[in-house]
């Protein structure tokens, strides 16, 4: 008895199939770390390149001037800063009210064929190349203000035909995550759906829906195609989206390197500058969505 | 043990006096509900379906005010179908259906015209799991019916309504220091008695419950049980339970129901007081059930 006990942990222990486990064990876990790694390595040497080269172009000058009638090595983004956060943020509350109501119809009220249509084309849209966005939002805009026009909210328009699947999308995933026992339990209270869904169901999802948004937002931000043909070139800071061209950022890291002039250095600096103020307020977007979800988040059960 | 005993002293012949005399009642805070709420509720050929699925069938029952009626049978009978057949929440589910009629004092609550938001609103729920709203203070859910569905109610008026309903479900006391924590911050039977507390705020005439403590530990369930029996001075009561010792203790009048074989629709074996249910029962079915031989 005594020594049956004690052999059995041993002929485990010593047995070959503990030895090969353990050297799968091992492989596995190499690989997977390295394919971490590889995927890592294209993210941080961009970074790190952006960041390079876009520092020397980095300057007060740079974020408070414009580029009109700049024909030397000076002149300034603020015009295109200005641009992409008007365009972006005109896009946005286009795009927003429909893209959440939208999701709140495909969640809470929509069912059978309409539904799976609406859900189709909704996946359709979001794979729509973003040029066509462009010429869409230009044609619809031609057809009323007549050929060759540019103007800001265009570029909302085109930007809103790429942004809404991307929030209707999310939205509806989040929406679908709020558990049905808090919607019964407002129904069993006497709560008609359309309260029921405004004070309880779209507060519990609050934070999912901000952090949806904000993805949305930073996934247009930086759009470059829709926009040349929509929003035009101008080297003026323009304020109103309804009158006249406007610059954005993505357009003018484009143009300073597809035409750098005479002081090629200092426009090729200062479209990799403009490269790194995207950047920065993509992550400052999803620095404020990754705050605004631990503060407001609910604990669903 | 509790639960039965405060049983037997309400269960008598106090009630219906109450009910009959609506002015005359006892000057204490649960008689007066008494002569407002607490309605009979009147069951006709029931036939409840999800789909092409017949789920219940042919219920012929009433349901009697101030009284805790309980709901037992095994698993898939259809028990929790039919209660929520009560308050019109069956047919939230998509492509449920119900034939029959259900009446509250002899008003049809499937009527043509008749709303079912207005029905939810006078036959309260109370579910399985403890369903607080997440994004909102203790406070805040027991207001919630207030909230929700009354504008502008004076604060003065919800503070009121709230400690009522807070004291009814004895959780004031745990509660009356930290009403504006989360209502998920409290342990599931403070939890529950906090659901309870939301749906008695609204003032319903029935109060439905659907096996309010199989999520629970012994002791929140007996603190449950014990506020059951004193709430149905106010309301009446419809438990669903899996637990039969619970129907045993909590309940004056029990209900079974049994399908033939899965697949077959659920149907009411029979109903009675609780005491000739679980001693001289007159169905084989119900005596086998509730002696443990199946179920």
């Amino acid at each position: 008895m005594e020594s049956a006990t004690l052999t059995r942990p041993s002929t485990l222990l010593a047995g070959g199939l503990g030895w090969r486990r353990r050297a799968v064990n091992i492989t596995m876990t190499v690989l997977i770390t390295a394919a971490f790694v590889l995927a890592l390595i294209p993210l941080i040497s961009l970074v790190f390149e952006v960041a390079k080269r876009g520092i020397p172009g980095l300057s007060l000058e740079f974020f408070t001037e414009d580029a009109r009638g700049q024909i030397g090595e000076g002149g300034g983004a603020s015009h295109a800063i200005v641009g992409t956060l008007v365009i972006t943020a005109v896009a946005s509350v286009i795009s927003v009210p429909i893209g959440i109501m939208a999701a709140i119809y495909l969640n809470e009220y929509g069912e059978g064929r309409l539904r799976r249509a609406l859900t189709f084309f909704v996946d359709v849209m979001t794979g729509i190349p973003s040029i066509v966005a462009g010429l869409f939002a230009y044609a619809l805009f031609e057809l009323f203000l007549g050929p060759g026009i540019r103007l800001g909210v265009m570029g909302s328009v085109a930007l809103s035909v790429l942004m809404i699947p991307i929030v209707i999308r999310s939205a509806e995933e989040v929406l679908k995550i709020v558990p049905d026992h808090l919607r019964e339990a407002a129904y069993a209270l006497g709560t008609p759906k359309w309260k029921t869904i405004t004070k309880v169901v779209l507060p519990t999802a609050f934070a999912g829906l901000v952090t949806g948004v904000m993805i949305a937002v930073a996934r247009i931000v930086g759009e470059t195609a829709p926009l040349l043909v929509t929003t035009g070139v101008v080297d003026s800071m323009n304020t109103d989206p309804f009158n006249g061209r406007m610059q954005n950022l993505a357009v003018y890291a484009y143009n300073e390197y597809r035409s750098p002039g005479v002081f090629k250095q200092a426009a090729y600096d200062k479209a990799w500058a403009a490269a790194l103020t995207l950047i920065a307020i993509v992550m400052l977007l999803n620095i404020a969505a990754r705050l605004v979800y631990r503060h407001y988040k609910t604990e669903i059960r | 043990m509790l639960g039965a005993a405060t049983k037997r002293s309400a269960a008598g012949e106090g009630e219906p006096a109450k009910a009959d005399q609506p002015t005359g009642a006892t000057p204490t805070e649960p008689a007066t509900k008494a002569t407002r709420g607490a309605k009979t509720i009147e069951v006709r050929d029931v036939d409840l379906y999800y789909g092409d699925f017949h789920a219940v069938e042919g219920v012929t029952m009433t349901i009697a005010p101030n009284k805790v009626t309980a709901l037992i049978g095994s698993s898939g009978c259809g028990k929790t179908t039919f209660l929520r057949s009560l308050n019109r929440m069956h047919e939230l589910t998509p492509r449920a259906r119900v034939d029959g009629h259900v009446s509250l004092d002899g008003e049809d609550i499937y009527g043509k015209g008749v709303d079912p938001v207005e029905v939810r609103r006078l036959i309260g729920m109370v579910f399985q799991q403890p369903n607080p709203f997440p994004t909102m203070s203790i406070y805040d859910n027991v207001a919630a019916g207030l909230n929700l569905n009354s504008s502008r109610v004076p604060k003065s008026r919800k503070d009121e309504v709230v400690e009522r309903a807070l004291r009814g479900a004895h959780l004031w006391e745990e509660v009356k220091d930290r009403l504006g924590k989360p209502g998920s911050s409290l342990s599931g039977g403070q939890q529950q008695r906090l659901c309870i507390a939301r749906a008695t705020a609204v003032e319903p005439e029935v109060l439905l419950m659907d096996e309010p403590c199989s999520a629970l530990d012994p002791l929140a369930t007996l603190a449950i049980e014990d506020l059951i029996s004193e709430l149905k001075n106010r309301y009446t009561i419809v438990i669903v339970t899996h637990n039969m010792q619970q129907a045993a203790r909590a309940s004056d009048v029990t209900a079974f129901f049994n399908l033939d074989a899965t697949g077959k629709p659920g149907h009411l074996v029979e109903v009675g007081a609780t005491d000739r249910m679980f001693t001289n029962p007159t169905e084989k079915q119900t005596e086998d059930y509730v002696s443990g031989r199946f179920g």
